[in-house]
Order: C-alpha cells, then sequence, then structure tokens
C-alpha cells in the first residue's frame, strides 16, 4: 500500500535526518513507530503523509510515484490517508460534531447524508455527550478522541496518529488503543508513532524503531 | 465505520430533532469576524472613502472647469473708449446693432450707465458721476455657442465703423483657462491614480494580514483532502463579503458628504460664502457619473479582496504542496 525505499530526507544543507529508510505498510496491518524524541518519527509521518518530498529515494503510495504526483492528485490520496496530529489541529471556531463531519462537508456532501455517520462514530468514541461543544471546552484526551473521529470519518485506507496518547492518562491512553485495535480489525492499516514503551506492549504488533535516522523493524 | 444511511428517523420526536439539525446553519468554515476582519474591514471603509472622496473631488474640478469655460465662451465684449467728440450713446447702439445682426451672434446688450458705475463702484467707491470720468463703455455680446461668428470679421466691421472700439472674444482667458482646467484635472486624476494605488496596496496587504490568521485553518482543510479550489472559494467568498462590508461603509459614507455638501449648498444659496463656494466649485453636485465611479470603486475594491485572499490562499496551498525539505 505504501512503500518506501531508500528514502533520505535532510532539511537545507544539514545533515540527513532520514537515511536510507526502506519499509513497507501492507494493507490491514498494524504498527507502532518508536524512538527516542527527535529521531525523526514525526517527518516519517509527514512523509507518510504527503506533506513532505523527500531529498532521495522512491516512495510509493497507492501504487503511485510520489515525485510523479500532481497537485491535483494528492488531495485524493489525502483521503485515503487519516491523520491525527499530536496537537490534534482542531478547527476552534466549530464544534466537535462539525470538526469530526470537516472531511465530509469538504467534498460537498449534504449534511442529512452524514449526520448519522458522524454522531455514531462520535458516540463511539465516547463523545456523544460532546458533540456541539467546542474544542477550547474538551479536555485533553476528548479533544484526542475528536481528533481521531475525524481521521476515522471517511474509513481510511492507513490511519496514521503522532503520538496519540501523549496527552492522555493511562486508561485512557488504553481505550484509545483499544480503539485503534478495533479500527485495524474492521481493514484499516494504522501506524502510530509513538514512544511510550508501555503502549507497545499491549499489543503484539510489528515495531518500527528509528534511530540517528535509520529505521530497524522488529516483526 | 458505518455506512451512509440518510434518512431513517420516522417518529415524531425524531422528526422533531431533524428538523432541529436542518434549522441550525452549519458554522461557516472560515470563521466570521475576529480582530484581524474587523480591521480589515475598517482599514478598506477609511481607504474606500478617501478614493470616493478623490474621485468626487476630481469630477467637481473637472465639472467646474467645464461650466467655467462654458460660460467665458458664451460671451465676447465691445468696448468703446472715450475719445474727443465721440457721441459715446450713438456709438453703442451702432456696436450693438451690428453686432446683434451679425451670423452666430444671440444678442447684443448694452452695458448701461448705472450697471457700468456699479461695476466701478468697488474701486471708485458710490455716488459716482460716470460722465465725469473717461470711462470705457462695454457692450456684452452674447454668442452661438454652436455656430460661434467669425470673430475676425467682426472685428473688422466693427472697428471701421465706431472709433475707439475693440473687441475681447475672451479667447486668451479661455485658452489660459482650458490649460489651467486640464492641469487642474490631470492633477486630479494623478492624485486618484495614487490614492487608488495606496487603497491597492493598503487592502492587499491588510487582507494577507488577516488571511495570516487563518493559516492552520487552511492547512487542515488541506490535510483532511480538500481541493484547493475548494478552500479558495471558502476564503474568497469570505474576503469578498468582507471587502463588500467595507467597501460599502466608504462608498455610503462618501455619498453622505457628497450629498451634506449639496444640501448645505442648496441650504446657503444666495449667501456670501456659498456664492463663493459655488463660484469656485459649481454646486457641490458630482453627478451621476460620480456615484458610478463611486460604485466601481466600492465593486473594485471589494473584488480586489477577494482575489487577494485567492491568491494568497493558492500561493500557501502550492507552498503546502511543493514543499521539500531543502527548498
Amino acid at each position: 500500500m505504501i512503500r518506501f525505499e531508500n528514502v533520505g530526507l535532510r532539511y537545507g544543507m544539514g545533515p540527513e535526518i532520514l537515511r536510507d529508510i526502506s519499509f513497507e505498510i501492507p494493507p490491514s496491518s498494524f504498527q507502532f513507530l518508536s524512538g527516542p524524541s527527535g529521531a525523526g518519527k514525526t517527518t516519517l509521518l509527514r512523509l507518510l503523509f504527503l506533506s513532505l518530498k523527500p531529498t532521495r529515494g522512491l516512495i510509493t503510495i497507492f501504487g503511485k510515484d510520489r515525485s510523479r504526483l500532481s497537485r491535483k492528485e494528492l488531495p485524493m490520496l489525502r483521503r485515503r490517508v487519516g491523520v491525527v496530529f499530536q496537537d490534534f489541529r482542531l478547527l476552534d471556531h466549530m464544534t466537535t460534531y462539525e470538526n469530526v463531519a470537516l472531511p465530509l462537508r469538504v467534498r460537498g456532501r449534504e449534511e442529512s447524508s452524514y449526520r448519522s455517520d458522524v454522531t455514531e462514530l462520535l458516540k463511539w468514541v465516547g463523545l456523544g455527550e460532546r458533540m456541539h461543544v467546542l474544542p477550547p471546552v474538551l479536555s485533553g484526551g476528548e479533544k484526542q478522541r475528536a481528533a481521531i473521529a475525524r481521521a476515522l470519518i471517511e474509513q481510511p485506507e492507513v490511519l496514521l496518529a503522532d503520538e496519540p496518547t501523549g496527552n492522555v492518562d493511562p486508561p485512557l491512553a488504553r481505550r484509545l488503543l483499544r480503539l485503534f485495535i478495533e479500527l485495524n480489525r474492521l481493514g484499516t492499516a494504522v501506524v502510530i508513532a509513538t514512544h511510550d514503551l508501555g503502549l507497545m506492549e499491549q499489543v503484539d504488533a510489528r515495531r518500527m524503531i528509528l534511530s540517528n535516522g535509520r529505521l530497524d523493524i522488529y516483526d | 465505520m458505518t455506512e451512509v444511511t440518510g434518512e431513517t428517523r420516522h417518529t415524531p420526536a425524531e422528526a422533531a430533532l431533524d428538523a432541529a439539525w436542518k434549522r441550525r446553519r452549519p458554522t461557516p468554515i472560515v470563521p466570521g469576524q475576529n480582530v484581524a476582519g474587523s480591521a480589515l474591514v475598517l482599514v478598506i471603509a477609511i481607504m474606500t472613502f478617501l478614493s470616493c472622496l478623490t474621485l468626487g473631488g476630481v469630477t467637481l474640478v473637472r465639472d467646474t472647469s467645464a461650466v467655467w469655460q462654458n460660460q467665458i465662451a458664451r460671451e465676447a465684449t465691445i468696448q468703446i473708449r472715450p475719445l474727443d467728440g465721440l457721441d459715446m450713446e450713438a456709438a453703442l447702439s451702432e456696436a450693438a446693432g451690428i453686432a446683434a445682426s451679425f451670423p452666430g451672434v444671440l444678442g447684443a446688450k448694452v452695458v448701461d450707465r448705472a450697471a457700468t458705475a456699479r461695476l466701478l463702484e468697488p474701486w471708485l467707491g458710490s455716488g459716482l458721476d460716470i460722465d465725469e470720468l473717461p470711462v470705457p463703455r462695454l457692450v456684452i455680446v452674447t454668442i452661438d455657442q454652436a455656430k460661434p461668428p467669425d470673430f475676425a470679421a467682426l472685428r473688422e466691421v466693427l472697428t471701421a465703423k465706431v472709433q475707439g472700439l475693440s473687441l475681447d472674444d475672451h479667447r486668451t482667458w479661455v485658452d489660459r483657462l482650458v490649460v489651467m482646467a486640464r492641469t487642474t484635472v490631470m492633477l486630479g486624476v494623478a492624485i486618484l491614480v495614487l490614492m487608488l494605488a495606496a487603497t491597492t496596496l493598503t487592502v492587499i496587504f491588510a487582507t494577507r494580514g488577516a488571511m495570516a490568521g487563518n493559516g492552520h485553518i487552511i492547512e487542515v482543510l488541506h490535510f483532511v483532502g480538500a481541493e484547493a479550489k475548494f478552500i479558495a472559494t471558502e476564503f474568497r467568498r469570505h474576503f469578498l463579503l468582507t471587502g463588500m462590508k467595507g467597501a460599502a461603509a466608504g462608498g455610503l459614507a462618501a455619498i453622505v458628504v457628497f450629498v451634506a455638501f449639496g444640501l448645505w449648498s442648496a441650504r446657503n444659496i444666495a449667501t456670501p460664502v456659498a456664492d463663493q463656494a459655488s463660484a469656485l466649485f459649481g454646486n457641490f453636485a458630482i453627478g451621476p457619473a460620480g456615484y458610478a465611479g463611486v460604485a466601481l470603486i466600492v465593486l473594485a475594491i471589494a473584488g480586489l479582496t477577494a482575489v487577494t485572499s485567492h491568491v494568497t490562499v493558492v500561493a500557501f496551498l502550492n507552498d503546502l504542496d511543493s514543499r521539500a525539505p531543502d527548498a
């Protein structure tokens, strides 16, 4: 589904942040992306999400060469990838419901066609009662779940989550993890970037460890 | 997750809930007014107001100069100097008669003694006996502006018949006035161009400033898979509305000023102040062309705001899409 071959990335004239990265994200797979702070986890996620171009190497996403993608093709591919940002990136002037429905709204869909889906998903992530609340009123965990719901609403083929449990307490972290596992069972490939060893120990999944710009994979 | 189910509620309570959902208006993707947005409306309003005032001023000068030219070109003056042995009244009548019968002349009127005395009153005081002084006398010749007379032929006929006569066709004045009026209008147009350029730049930078606070919205829309066209349309619509609000307020304020001056000038008609102002500026009315200009400026500024937001969004998105770490 997504394949990296000898991908390297440097910022400006600085040293390579990522070196000779090669891996594949198969359909319906579950993996953790880990490593010390500053190892390049977020940068690798940005490459996966087509928000950065590699300095060298080949990235193939859904069978298409990243370097040959036109600007018009990018939104269509992004719709197949859900992203949960570390800082949530919820729009503060919109309610939780509207934030979660945003991916569907930008496609020009009528609200009546997705209302029940969004409501159901919000209930599933435990935000049924917080649907019409603005994000500044939500707690860190609630924001996290709203961000996850927004990433899931379009049933993406791949879900990328950057430190999804970084702002929540352990019980909620376990709950969120169960949510990701459930999602994976439904067929979505999941990549969770985290440095929370406790979280990784709860699931028997592939681990991709970034260190000094290189990637080691433990299946 | 779930498949799209559409409308499935049927119970009265659920139907009422559905109706409530339908009544609820979705929050605009680009938030309404914030501090930057309000400042943008204010900046646009002020710049539109100043641009409209400049345009109104230029229109006023152009119209007034045209009126001046017409008034001066409408008349010519015959002057007869008092010479020894000249019967002034007979000479005046003869000159008026010759002039009135000349093709292209609508009429000729002798400025009588009393009127001449009034003309000289500011310099010589009242109670003047005009016969005691060698005062030249005048005949006002009204010209058919559509078919003006041959002034050279008229001058020739008049000077041959009447001694001490000269004909002033005001050509020197008209020519000077035309040059002055053209210079004034050109100066006004140059000021208007500078004003519009300043307005354009101010609106562009103010819009970009207001847009800067919306970068996170563009980014989120971009990452949830919105197409560039959708994002640009949302922002263009929002900023067109913002621009319209500001420009309409500024244009309206300018129109109020024009109307207020017009009313003031109409109310104070025949007073020394108003007469002086009206002699200089006409009747303070900018006319339909002026109002059309104001409307055009309002639309242009609103459009400029929308176009600037569009260009800014597209540039932002291009930057996001083509972002390479070593770029």
